[in-house]
């Protein structure tokens, strides 16, 4: 077993696409969460708001800097994630494909490393010690 | 589409698809059996090319084997020969499993699977093997692979409990409101013994099998949203995630068990607790339960910074009313361990004693565990190493013995 993230990335497409009928897309997750709960998965769920009403905190420099709005260039926005417990990747990502997403968006699978979980060098985490059923 | 990824589809579907089939067809064997079939040729044409829809090709196809069945039973029973003659008519008439599927009714459904599951009438062994293969999803070999027992021995407990549920023609529906609590309690009980599986191994060279108990606490995720009014679903989720929540500390790397006053608590799971202590809420908005006091009490440690910070009397008063809401010699011995902390080993090691005086535990390695325990704290040593001795030879866990034996030889 393993949690995952499942990321919402929307475009300006995709986004306009889901506030054409935003009644339907609200009951739509709504309908989607429920059977995630149902299954035992979900473990959390948020949506964002707008990324013109952030703020963008960049390091660059010596000191942080403090902006307004978007972040940067980026074309694919974070809008909102679910926080899953499945018992396998191929779990997650058959979760990622019902998720009533707008046409145009994605949805980044991202596996949460175990506690006993060490980074590489490279970035990814060595195997943990616990084992699936 | 692999292997795992048609697993990962059946675990998702598998609840739903055996409820609404059992529906169907008013056979729970036949179901489970048309279901699996489905699920092995998915195996078999999947990897070759995947469906568009494959929750919809599975349920699609294991209706299929439910009816090519059924046809096969005509000839043999009456009964059948009507039932084949209706569902003739609406493959006819294009009405699908699907439409048979009712999204207010499926929960109902998917429930009373877990109830036929956990039927009285099978053994404790069946009811894990069915929870796990029809509500869970798993196959055979993960169950064997929770359970340290053969492949074929799960097949059998599956058989015989399928064989079993027919024999004593158990009904597939929701228990009458008379029963329905007394029957949620049998559902509860066999959802706890897979998470204590998996959070103190009974065999096996190893103390946690975190996958068992993640299987446990999903199947009770899933009661918990569809019977959200009955509070101890509720103190038995908080009681798990509460548990689970300890895992990270209660092991050292190398597999030997931590005990709770020697755990770097930073490591709990921060997250489970909250989770822990929401269900803990909602159980407790309606007066606690065994489940849900068991569960208060993980939660008195969850919230204490530090064995010498943790609310003991508060501990020994959930004790005390756990003892009178579920007596059991294991209850008292766990009130004795909290009496100790509270007030000292004296008044603790009179209740073993007395436990001992009436042999309730008899064979058990817990208690010589905790007399030895409380011995040690009276200086009296010499008892004390012959209990903690007396505790290894009982016990099965080569971990905890280990440990006991490491005890032992320290009082020299």
């Amino acid at each position: 077993m393993a949690k995952y993230l499942l990321i919402m990335r929307g475009t300006d497409e995709s986004n306009a696409a889901m506030m054409a009928d935003i009644d339907k897309a609200m009951a739509d997750t709504r309908m989607y969460i429920e059977e995630m709960v149902k299954a035992g998965v979900l473990l959390a769920a948020e949506g964002l708001d707008d990324p013109s009403r952030g703020a963008v905190v960049d390091f660059s420099g010596e000191t942080p800097v403090v902006t307004d709005g978007p972040y940067g260039e980026t074309k694919e926005l974070f809008g909102g994630f679910f926080l899953l417990d499945v018992a396998s990747q191929q779990e997650a990502v058959e979760w990622a494909r019902r998720m009533p997403a707008a046409r145009g968006s994605k949805i980044e699978v991202r596996r949460v490393p175990g506690d006993d979980e060490v980074p590489e060098q490279d970035g990814t985490f060595a195997p943990g010690t616990a084992e699936g059923v | 589409m692999d292997t795992a990824g048609v697993e990962a589809v059946w675990r998702i579907e598998s609840a739903r698809i055996v409820a609404a089939l059992t529906r169907f067809t008013g056979d729970f064997g036949l179901a489970e059996d048309a279901a699996q079939e489905a699920v092995a040729e998915a195996l078999v044409s999947w990897p070759r090319s995947a469906p568009a829809n494959p929750a919809g090709w599975l349920t699609a196809t294991a209706r299929r084997r439910a009816i090519d069945a059924i046809r096969r039973r005509a000839a043999l029973e009456d009964r059948y020969a009507l039932l084949a003659a209706d569902l003739a008519t609406g493959a006819a008439t294009g009405r699908a499993l699907d439409e048979d599927v009712d999204p207010d009714r499926i929960d109902d459904d998917v429930l009373a699977l877990m109830f036929i599951s956990c039927h009285p009438v099978l053994s404790r062994e069946g009811r894990v093997a069915l929870t796990l293969r029809v509500v869970g999803g798993l196959s055979s070999e993960e169950i064997a692979r929770a359970f340290l027992v053969s492949v074929p021995t799960v097949q059998a407990r599956i058989t015989r409990a399928k064989k079993t549920i027919a024999a004593a023609g158990v009904p597939f529906e929701l228990p009458p409101p008379a029963e329905r609590r007394e029957r949620l309690g049998g559902v509860l009980s066999v959802l706890y013994v897979i998470f204590t599986e998996g959070s103190t191994a009974t065999s096996g060279d190893r103390l946690l099998r975190p996958g068992v108990a993640y299987e446990a606490i999903r199947l009770v995720r899933t009661l918990a949203a569809l019977q959200p009014d009955e509070p101890e679903v509720h103190g038995l989720l908080a009681l798990c995630e509460l548990t689970a929540a300890r895992f990270p500390a209660r092991t050292a790397p190398d597999g030997s068990p931590i005990l709770l006053e020697d755990q770097d608590r930073r490591l709990w799971d921060i997250s489970a607790i909250r989770r822990g202590l929401t269900a803990l809420a909602r159980a407790s908005a309606r007066g606690l339960g065994p489940y849900g006091l068991q569960a208060a009490i993980a939660a008195a440690h969850a919230s204490a910074p530090s064995v010498e910070a943790t609310d003991w009397d508060r501990i020994v008063v959930l004790y005390e009313a756990l003892g009178r809401v579920a007596p059991s010699p294991v209850v008292e011995l766990n009130r004795a361990v909290a009496v100790a902390m509270a007030s000292g080993p004296a008044p603790a090691l009179a209740i073993v004693d007395e436990l001992v005086a009436t042999d309730r535990l008899a064979g058990s390695h817990l208690v010589p565990t905790v007399r030895g325990e409380l011995l040690t704290r009276l200086g009296r040593r010499p008892e004390a190493r012959a209990e903690l001795e007396l505790a290894a030879r009982l016990c099965t866990n080569h971990q905890e013995r280990s440990v006991l034996l490491r005890k032992a030889a320290a009082l020299g």
